[in-house]
């Protein structure tokens, strides 16, 4: 009798009842505050405290920072504009801002050339960072550093010429004969350069720097943030090719070659980067023959570069340690001699594995390259501390210029690293 | 008779020192030690040429000299009259003290950073994922010149805290921040067993040391206990007791006080005084460094994975034995390595010191000495030397620790 039995009951709902809201602390951003901030005691406590460092910071600084003065001359003009109130005196910046990014002495109305330098920096390192890109790009990459060493020097444009033949003949014999014999053909592009270079060095005539079509600016008048970029950038493209050489060589059957990385790598780790700048500045002349005269700035690259390259290859060391031994096994059972395995199979992978310690170096580096300033470059840092802070206008105004420098190198090591992890990602052939 | 597998017999032809893999290696070693032996000659060449132009020699005699010059900061006796020798080692114990004291807190930063960031609290995490992006991203060399400034330029001069209307006071009477340098209170002894201070806290040391031997055999004994039958017996208070009683016994018979620094005159006198160029070489290493070991914790910490604590904790061990016998175990093994380099770093980097004038030795040795003397070359392989013996030293005290702790695998 079900039809009774329902009949019996006064009310049957035929529709369904809408969900209710859940309870109001289980949802949006009360759920969230109490879940992420204030799920026990301890948690509490932390988030008070937080918010505590916080407000003492932005009430510090922010009034500093909104009442910035941008337009004065000197700090007393500043003091007076700001009448007793806190603010910061960013005129400093507007004031000395080629100092800060050229040094003092490059030729102002020559700005233009590091600026444009710098511009196509950007278009020669697009196709190395980003290789979607189409590979014929590459070709802008390698002539690069011959337009841009004649950009920021200037004088003759017949120099960074001689230097380009005579890596084009070097890499034309290489690829000529290094297909038969990679020995005859490594030592035979080395010998076609050198013979390119003196052959060219003597052809260039005495004088050529004089009137040349960019005015000529020794190395000494370089300085500012350029001379830290510049440092970065020549010494880690450099420190890269001598790294894998001297990574391989660690890992070398050939027990003069091994010993010979090892010591050099352990050597240079072993001691600060300062007194490999020491030795740039007082000790390397000595080293030289006795008429030359090797600037600073290339001394100061020669050490770097030493220094980076020591890390770099302990960081392909670990690249290449990482590698199963049986790519080592395939590559030698299918025939390929030593160079070729390298090449076509052990370094692609022990590169891609290296590439965030790489980063980490190039970071290192770029950070190390403010030292500098301790042997008297006028670098961003030098530039600050020496002329800038000892000027009788702007003697004392110390946060400005330590936040503007510091800001600059954030936002380059920062871009460096978000880099390196998109390219982790990009690479990541594992399926996780 | 010949089989096919013999080699056919060939004489010893030229081309075969760069095409057969039997002799290649051999010529290639040859090539590079006949390259390496001219670039030595080559530059010993030019060393020699120089040195004879400029009329110089090498020779170390220059250390014997008086080094006529003031160090500040020093551990041990020395005064201008001193030799350059002894000023080199006023500086080396200057780089040991600020590389110990930096790698100290740079670990207690970096432990307390890298932990708070997997901290369930999404402020503190954030929070302490902008502090390691920022210390990271910024030169060491700035946060040095940062916090220095800090030192001279923002804290009140000692004349400040002087008069009835002071603008600056002292903190809980007996730390004074002023722009000479932190004056602390100075712990001594009344009546201490030996006469000198420095003995005094070797001895203490030593309480330490005794204190570290009798915790270790009270674990010692209770693991053999819970071994044997089964129940590990109560130890906190024993170990608590070993290391507290022999500590304040000491400190009760020698009769611990303190020297409280006070304003007499124009400056402080009494207490220790932390000079302002130490504190801040100190302080932005630390932090600097820090935030460095603070990726590394995290990494180790994560690196240990979940399954690991689940399984723990499914065996019955309460939550902080799980930290102490699985996770800090595992972590720690993943945390060393990074950590010895991070170490390392902080030796090199205090060479900075010069930045801000802290006499370390790369200021006393590399820096005064080599400008007063002109002795390039000596100075700077001497600065050298220490720095790889150091390095050296401490990577290898390090690995030791390491492969104490490192998986154990047959």
């Amino acid at each position: 009798m079900s039809d009774t039995h329902a009949h019996s009951i006064a009310f049957v709902r035929d529709t369904e009842i809408p969900p209710s809201p859940p309870p109001a602390g289980e949802t949006g951003a009360v759920k969230w505050l109490r879940e992420n901030l204030f799920s026990n005691a301890v948690n509490s406590a932390l988030t008070i405290a937080s918010l505590l460092v916080i407000y003492i910071l932005l009430s510090k600084t922010l009034p500093w920072l909104l009442n910035g003065v941008w337009t004065t001359s000197s700090l007393a003009e500043c003091r007076e504009v700001l009448q007793g109130k806190t603010g910061a005196c960013f005129s400093v910046l507007t004031e000395r801002w080629n100092q800060l990014l050229y040094g003092f002495k490059y030729p102002s109305d020559q700005y233009w050339r590091p600026n444009l330098a710098l511009v196509l920096l950007l278009f020669a390192i697009a196709p190395v960072l980003f290789f979607d890109l189409p590979r014929k790009l590459l070709a802008f990459t390698a002539v690069y550093p011959f337009l841009a060493f004649w950009l920021i020097w200037g004088g003759t444009i017949l120099a960074p010429i001689v230097a380009l033949v005579g890596f084009a003949a070097g890499a034309f014999v290489f690829q000529t004969y290094g297909k038969s014999s990679f020995a005859v053909g490594f030592f035979g592009a080395i010998a076609a350069a050198f013979a390119v270079w003196i052959i060219g060095g003597i052809l260039i005539p005495e004088g050529a720097s004089d009137n040349a079509m960019l005015q000529a600016v020794p190395s000494r008048d370089l300085g500012g943030f350029m001379l830290n970029l510049m440092l970065g950038v020549t010494c880690v493209s450099l420190s890269l090719p001598l790294g894998i050489a001297l990574a391989l060589g660690r890992q070398s059957d050939m027990p003069l070659i091994k010993w010979m990385c090892v010591v050099f790598i352990e050597f240079v780790r072993g001691v600060p980067l300062i007194t490999l700048l020491f030795v740039a500045s007082v000790m390397l002349a000595y080293f030289f023959p006795p008429e030359s005269t090797v600037d600073l700035f290339l001394r100061v690259v020669i050490m770097i570069t030493m220094f980076s390259a020591a890390y770099i290859a302990e960081v392909i060391r670990g690249g290449l340690a990482a590698l199963p031994k049986g790519q080592y096994e395939a590559a030698d059972s299918l025939g390929l001699d030593y160079p070729q395995a390298m090449r076509l199979i052990i370094l692609p992978q022990a590169l891609k594995i290296s590439i965030p310690g790489i980063v980490n170096v190039a970071v290192g580096l770029f950070k190390d390259t403010t030292l500098v300033s301790v042997i008297s470059m006028f670098d961003l840092v030098g530039m600050i501390r020496g002329p800038i802070l000892a000027s009788t206008e702007w003697n004392g105004v110390y946060w400005e210029l330590l936040g503007f420098a510091a800001l600059l190198f954030f936002v380059v090591c920062y871009g460096i690293s978000q880099y390196s992890q998109w390219l982790e990602r990009r690479l990541a052939t594992d399926h996780r | 008779m010949s089989t096919l597998t013999d080699p056919p017999n060939e004489g010893f032809r030229l081309s075969m020192l760069i095409n057969d893999t039997r002799y290649r290696s051999l010529t290639f070693q040859v090539i590079a030690a006949i390259v390496l032996a001219l670039c030595i000659w080559y530059l010993g060449n030019n060393l020699i040429q120089n040195l004879r132009a400029a009329g110089l020699n090498i020779s170390y005699t220059f250390l014997g000299d008086p080094a006529g010059y003031d160090i500040n900061q020093r551990l041990v006796e020395y005064d201008s009259q001193s030799s350059h020798a002894k000023a080199a080692l006023v500086g080396l114990l200057n780089t040991l003290l600020v590389a110990v004291l930096a790698c100290i807190t740079a670990t207690v930063f970096g432990v307390v950073a890298g932990v708070l960031r997997l901290s369930n609290n999404w402020l503190v995490s954030k929070l302490m994922a902008v502090y390691v992006e920022i210390f990271r991203n910024i030169p060491v060399l700035i946060w040095i010149i940062i916090i220095f400034t800090i030192m001279t330029a923002v804290l009140p001069g000692p004349r400040e805290f002087r008069g009835d209307n002071a603008t600056a006071s002292m903190v809980f009477d007996s730390f004074a921040f002023t722009n000479r340098g932190i004056y602390v209170p100075m712990p001594w002894f009344e009546n201490g067993i030996f006469a000198s201070t420095s003995m005094n806290w070797l001895l203490v040391l030593a309480g330490f040391a005794g204190s570290w031997l009798a915790a270790h055999q009270i674990n010692v004994w209770a693991n053999t206990k819970q071994e044997s039958t089964g129940v590990r017996p109560k130890t906190t208070a024993l170990i608590l007791a070993a290391w507290l009683v022999p500590f304040l016994a000491l400190m009760l018979i020698m009769g611990l006080t303190w020297e409280y620094p006070e304003l007499k005159g124009f400056n402080f006198s009494g207490g220790i005084k932390v000079g302002g160029p130490l504190i801040a070489l100190w302080f932005a290493l630390s932090i600097y460094t820090g935030a460095f070991i603070a990726e590394n914790v995290r990494a180790g910490i994560q690196a240990v994975s979940k399954g690991q604590t689940e399984a723990a904790s499914a065996l019955g061990l309460r939550p902080r034995r799980v930290m102490n016998l699985v996770v800090l175990p595992q972590a720690l093994r993943v945390i060393i390595p990074p950590l010895i380099s991070n170490f390392l770093n902080i030796t090199k980097n205090s060479s900075l010191a010069i930045a801000v004038g802290y006499a370390d030795i790369t200021a006393t040795l590399g820096g005064i000495t080599l400008n007063q003397t002109g002795r390039a070359i000596e100075c700077v392989l001497l600065l050298m030397l220490f720095y790889l013996t150091a390095s050296l030293t401490i990577s290898m005290v390090m690995n030791v620790y390491n492969a104490s702790v490192k998986l154990k695998e047959r």
